[in-house]
């Protein structure tokens, strides 16, 4: 731990009304907020850009007023700029117009200016600047699927994006009411890849499509890269081959519903949840406050309640509020839909209150720097 | 022909600080001439006043001597010599 003492630990905490900032540096023991910044904006998304020199700060933002944007910061949150020109466009010719920026996700390690854009209305952006200017994948957005892609309940996006650690040519993204889809030529072809993933709210009979899914969240491996983790409406599932196939994972827990799924930077088949009673009642189940951690690629799972609430907890935390450090010692952090943001320094042992009283938390990332 | 266009608070960082300007353009002129001409100084607000389509922000009104812009003829509705334009956030946020 010595030399987390000496670094910072820094959480991005993207709300419905702003961006906060949380420092550590004590090892994660105490906090310091400051925000918000992007005040009466929504921050859909954050990310730390850890691949170059120093690293890079990213928020998506959008105003009800003045529309979406892409905040970057080079000093660690303490100034911020953007770019004179929409970063993020849709061409002409599409007839779209960007509603908000749901994902941004830096490239793989050795291409530190390749970074992704996922948004709504569904599409994919890359950027080869860093971040600065992106174009759109026409590939996926010219997809035959396209007109048949739902909304879900928050809006029609591609909310992940995962890039291959190790071939820049492998994109995988899924997205609401449509599922999953992949690549293996750099985003000039797509295939859908949701086979064994259930779509309940189909007919019997038709549950199983091709694609139409409303795949709340996937996280990747980081140590094997072959495997994903995905959560779903209502399903928990586990793929061992790329995507190809998914199985059920979802036995052990309290409920199949939710909306995080997030795997450990670094031991294989630990995984983190948070579920949620039903898609028709989103608390979590019995209202107790608990992150669920599976050990064995989701075989088994345990609920990680030490210094949670224990007297209800009815509300919710969204798809990109959960996320874990890359510290030694792994801390899991999550948000809540009533503005209250917790930590785990030693994986999901034990919590501690981080913040209180935010706005609707969307979305959080930390890394230690 | 002059016409004069007034920025909300909110926006006058990314025209230099200004919340008045007076734009100078040829002849009849529309309002989203006018707004062309404007962004031509100041591109960061055009991705605020419009999405990429060119379509107005639809939470962002555009008085045009005290009339919304959407009551006339949005983007076409002519513009006079002396003509003020009011840009205003509309009710909107929770």
């Amino acid at each position: 731990m010595s030399g987390l003492m000496t670094s910072t630990a820094l959480l991005m905490i993207g709300t419905r009304k702003g961006l906060w900032l949380a420092r550590s540096r004590d090892g994660r023991a105490s906090w310091e907020l400051t925000g918000p910044h992007f005040s009466m904006t929504e921050v859909y998304s954050v990310a730390i850009d850890t691949r170059g020199r120093a690293p890079r700060l990213f928020a998506g933002v959008s105003s009800e007023w003045f529309g979406p944007n892409v905040m970057i910061s080079d000093d660690l949150g303490e100034s911020w700029g953007d770019t004179a020109a929409a970063p993020i466009a849709f061409p002409p010719g599409t007839d779209a117009s960007l509603r908000r920026i749901w994902q941004v996700a830096p490239g793989p390690r050795d291409e530190p200016d390749l970074v992704y854009a996922g948004t709504e209305p569904s599409a994919l952006f890359r950027s080869t600047d860093g971040g600065r200017g992106f174009e759109l994948v026409r590939g996926l957005w010219d997809h035959p699927h396209r007109s048949e892609w739902q909304p879900g309940y928050g809006g029609q996006a591609i909310h992940t994006v995962v890039p291959h650690p190790g071939d820049p040519e492998r994109i995988t993204v899924a997205m609401s009411g449509g599922g999953v889809y992949r690549t293996a030529d750099s985003g000039a072809s797509w295939s859908a890849a949701n086979v064994g993933i259930r779509a309940p709210f189909l007919p019997e009979g038709n549950q199983y499509p091709e694609y139409g899914q409303c795949v709340h969240k996937i996280a990747p491996c980081p140590v094997r890269s072959e495997r994903f983790y995905a959560q779903n409406h209502h399903g928990v599932y586990r793929s061992d081959d790329g995507a190809e196939r998914w199985v059920s994972i979802a036995d052990g827990l309290p409920s199949d519903f939710g909306f995080p799924m997030v795997a450990h930077p670094r031991r294989e088949g630990v995984i983190y949840n948070f579920p949620l009673k039903a898609d028709a009642e989103r608390f979590p189940p019995g209202g107790r406050c608990a992150v669920y951690r599976g050990t064995d690629a989701g075989a088994s799972w345990e609920a990680c309640t030490a210094g949670l609430p224990d007297d209800g907890f009815w509300t919710a935390v969204l798809r990109d509020a959960m996320c874990v450090d890359d510290a030694e010692q792994t801390g899991v952090y999550f948000g809540s839909r009533t503005g209250e943001v917790y930590g785990s320094r030693d994986e999901g042992d034990s919590w501690r209150q981080i913040a209180a009283h935010l706005p609707d938390v969307t979305c959080v990332r930390a890394a230690i720097l | 022909m002059r016409v004069t266009l007034l920025l909300p608070g909110t926006l006058r960082q990314h025209a230099g600080g200004a919340g008045r300007l007076d734009l100078e353009l040829q002849p009849d002129p529309t309002l989203g001439i006018a707004l062309d001409a404007l962004v031509a100084l100041y591109p960061a607000l055009e991705r605020r006043l419009r999405d990429e389509q060119g379509r107005l922000r639809r939470y962002v009104n555009l008085f045009v001597d005290g009339e919304e812009c959407r009551r006339l003829a949005g983007p076409d509705t002519p513009l006079r010599d002396g003509t003020e334009i009011q840009i205003i956030p509309s009710i909107a946020g929770g």
